[in-house]
């Protein structure tokens, strides 16, 4: 009964929709208060019709009803209650319903905080939202619907992926959707924007506060994808250029695009065209990143049970969302005229300098990974195209943009002394060279890339500490000066700062594990020890034992350096009876500045273990990076200027300042 | 500086990044594509020995074996016309199982054996690579209705 409610409510957001995607939209072209008016409580409705959808699924995942199909299939009886409410959006079908119900949440808010917006731009905004969502539901409603029924019921389901069975993975997906559809509202408002033919600065200050949000969940959304993969698959990896990583890794380089583009936008009145564009090229990512990921058409080590008639939708609808709106911006772009003239050494310069290296970057992310597919299609041999073709291209894209990154902050607006800011990064400078030096001398023999990486990441976090103390103006003035200075700084400035180091930190972190990381495979008797990068591995043994829904051969290894201990390794090799499957546990000690890796492999049938060790420098960094970074992110958007209320206040500010752009 | 001449240095930067960036992918394509063989292509033509290819098809059923240092397993891929012996040092992932897909990749090595540095089993049982797929199509073996229906 609870089943057919959320697919009831399910239909009845779909035409909830329908009504939300016409007739604001309709009122907005006529100027029809009362039609653009029924675009929030419609929103509202829709969002409490997925909320109930959502619940139900829930419902039947943590009550273990198995006389639903979806959760008989990816369910058991056994599973501990987090996995079985994780279970709710480990499968396709869940999934899509946790992308509805975040997607509803989304315009919902937008219908909630927008009492400020102006009354067209609200009602085009969220009729777009609902004509995603009307995608959304279809594809969900038709192809993938979570509400079937399963008849006779079965006495117990056939378990989660046991892989997905982790914490790491219960909240990777909301946080990677949370980004992917917080894109989604930039490009609503884009479309608003192009429909209406007008971009302001309100539009842009709207516009802001949702890419950093959708920016900020997508970083944590693919650090955790990551991190799984690093502590789970046991390959001591973390990241492999797999078509789906790359499928959340260019929404997240065109939402970064995006991200700087739009502070320009805002500020100067400039690239307002351009910051349209990769709205739509941002959430154009997401849709492609889905469409990979559901279709099969890759092969990729990560997979949902594949379906034809569910790639043909989403490459429907993604030819028709990207066809309709790019086709929509060839009409209107035209028309949006260009804001604030500006010198190319200058803050705009560096951040369009910034969108052309990110955007470019993205764009071979997308070769390297639709390549495959395109060779496919023309008939020609099966090829795959791996990690040193990311590599080579990556990096030397990558390393301009760190460099203008550690510039560009420092240079003015409209129009910059480039002698003067590169004067001010003397320091910065020594500092760098020192790294470079440091990181070359103290693992002679290594890679020599590894002492561009450094000094890349020092340069890139003493120059964003440069540029506080300039901003404070440090040393120039008395230390109760700096300190009033530092307090009354705006959150967004603090916010770069605290993102860039948190580039920075990843930066070290990729470096230093991909550089210098240490392996060492061999055969292990209990008793016997084995030496990597200076600590001493013993393995005690193996011996077996019982998890909650699964069975353990558990390692039991310590850690010693120079004879003192350092510390105790389980490393584990579960086997989930349900779905007859084995998996690997990495034991995993971290030092912050190492961690220390140890899968114990197959039994070579006379005592002794296959088992792999790794010492993997600064990788923790990474993780700890994109969390540095999302929480610049967090900042930024809690400056009092993003708050949602502020438009107001500030359109009557910005009016004088867009004044004289009438003349040009 | 008029608005212009302002996009006309965008524009020309732009060109500048996308031709470097062109050169580039270029560059690395040439060295770093992988071509994708079943084992009856792989009977058939030579692979130049510094070749990195990729290998697909199913583990022959009791092919698999350890040697004694413990690490190395060889076994045999096949598409159930051909089979081609591979030789793996490491540890195998969770997945590898005797009858089940697998993709590996590495070089042919001068006496017939296929020497792989990586092993790729999928996460999702139920699922084949379709590389592997293909691979038996190719050779006429292919079950559909038993693999595609999951």
């Amino acid at each position: 009964m609870i089943a057919e409610i959320g697919h009831f409510a399910l239909i009845l957001a779909l035409t909830v929709a329908l009504v939300q995607a016409t007739l604001p939209m309709i009122g907005a072209a006529r100027d029809d208060g009362a039609w653009m008016a029924l675009a929030r409580p419609a929103a509202g409705v829709q969002w409490g019709c997925v909320v109930i959808a959502f619940a139900a699924l829930t419902h039947a995942y943590v009550t273990s009803d198995f006389s639903v199909l979806n959760v008989a299939n990816n369910s058991h009886s056994a599973k501990p209650l987090l996995y079985k409410i994780s279970g709710v959006w480990g499968n396709h079908e869940g999934s899509l319903l946790l992308w509805v119900l975040i997607l509803a949440t989304f315009g919902g808010a937008v219908a909630l905080f927008g009492g400020n917006l102006p009354p067209t731009l609200r009602a085009r905004v969220l009729s777009v939202q609902a004509l995603i969502a009307i995608g959304f539901l279809l594809f969900t409603l038709t192809t993938s619907n979570p509400f079937e029924r399963l008849v006779p019921a079965p006495m117990d389901g056939a378990d989660l992926n046991p892989l997905l069975q982790d914490p790491g993975l219960a909240f990777h997906p909301p946080f990677l959707y949370l980004g992917y559809v917080g894109f989604s509202i930039a490009f609503a408002f884009a479309m608003a924007a192009l429909i209406e033919g007008r971009v302001d600065v309100a539009w842009a200050r709207w516009v802001r506060p949702w890419t950093l949000a959708a920016w900020s969940f997508l970083t944590l959304g693919i650090a955790l994808g990551s991190w799984w993969a690093y502590y789970e698959l046991g390959w001591g990896g973390w990241w492999f250029w797999d078509p789906v990583e790359n499928a959340s890794f260019m929404p997240w380089l065109a939402g970064t695009a995006l991200l700087h583009s739009s502070i320009v936008c805002e500020k100067r009145g400039a690239l307002r065209a351009w910051t349209i564009l990769l709205a739509i090229i941002a959430f154009s990512f997401s849709l492609l990143g889905t469409f990979l990921v559901r279709s099969g058409v890759l092969t990729s080590v990560h997979a949902f049970a594949t379906d034809p008639a569910r790639g043909v939708f989403i490459l429907a609808f993604l030819v028709i969302v990207v066809g309709g709106s790019l086709a929509l911006f060839a009409i209107r772009a035209p028309q949006l005229k260009g804001g604030g003239l500006f010198a190319p050494i200058s803050r705009e310069g560096g951040l369009v300098i910034n969108n052309l290296l990110l955007t470019t970057a993205a764009a071979t992310v997308l070769l390297g990974t639709l390549y495959p597919l395109f060779v496919d299609a023309l008939g020609g041999d099966k090829v795959s195209v791996g990690p040193p073709y990311f590599n080579a291209v990556f990096v030397p894209l990558m390393t301009p943009l760190i460099i203008l990154g550690g510039i560009a902050p420092l240079l003015a607006w409209k129009r910059a002394d480039l002698a003067g800011v590169l004067g001010r990064l003397r320091l910065v400078g020594v500092a760098t060279a020192i790294a470079v030096v440091w990181a070359l001398w103290s693992h002679a023999g290594g890679p020599v890339l590894a002492g561009l990486g450094i000094g890349l990441a020092t340069w890139l976090a003493a120059s964003a500490a440069r540029e506080w103390a300039h901003r404070v103006r440090l040393f120039a003035v008395p230390p109760g000066e700096s300190l009033r200075r530092a307090f009354g700084l705006p959150r967004a400035a603090y916010g770069m700062t605290i993102a860039h180091l948190g580039v920075a930190c990843v930066i070290a972190g990729i470096t230093a594990s991909s550089a210098w990381r240490v392996e060492s495979l061999q055969v292990m008797r209990p008793g016997e020890s084995v030496a990597v990068a200076g600590y001493d591995f013993t393995l005690l043994g193996v011996d077996n034992s019982d998890g909650p829904n699964y069975a353990v051969e558990r390692g039991h290894v310590t850690v010693a350096r120079a004879g003192a201990p350092v510390a105790e390794l389980w490393p584990e090799k579960r086997f989930y009876p349900v779905q007859q499957r084995p998996t690997t546990e990495a034991a995993i000690h971290t030092t912050w500045f190492a961690d220390l890796y140890f899968v114990v492999g197959d039994s070579d049938g006379r005592g002794g273990w296959s088992t792999r060790i790794y010492y993997n420098p600064l990788v923790p960094w990474i993780w700890l990076g994109a969390v540095v970074m999302a929480l610049g992110g967090a900042v930024s958007l809690s400056d009092r200027r993003h708050r949602v209320g502020a438009p107001t206040r500030s359109r009557a500010r910005a009016a004088p300042a867009l004044a004289p752009e009438a003349g040009t | 500086m008029t608005r212009k001449k302002r996009r006309l240095y965008v524009v020309l930067l732009g060109m500048v990044t996308l031709g470097a960036a062109a050169a580039l992918v270029l560059l690395a394509f040439e060295d770093n594509l992988v071509f994708f063989y079943s084992p009856t292509d792989l009977a058939a033509r030579e692979i130049a020995p510094e070749m990195r290819v990729r290998l697909g098809g199913l583990v022959e059923e009791e092919s698999t074996e350890r040697a004694p240092d413990g690490l190395t397993i060889a076994f045999r891929v096949t598409d159930l016309v051909a089979a081609v012996p591979v030789r793996f040092t490491g540890v195998l992932p969770d997945l590898f199982r005797e009858g089940q897909g697998v993709v590996v990749e590495g070089r042919m090595g001068p006496d017939g054996v296929f020497v792989a540095d990586s092993v790729l089993a999928k996460h999702d049982e139920n699922y084949m690579p379709p590389e592997v797929a293909e691979a038996l199509k190719k050779s006429g073996q292919w079950q559909g209705a038993q693999e595609a229906g999951q």
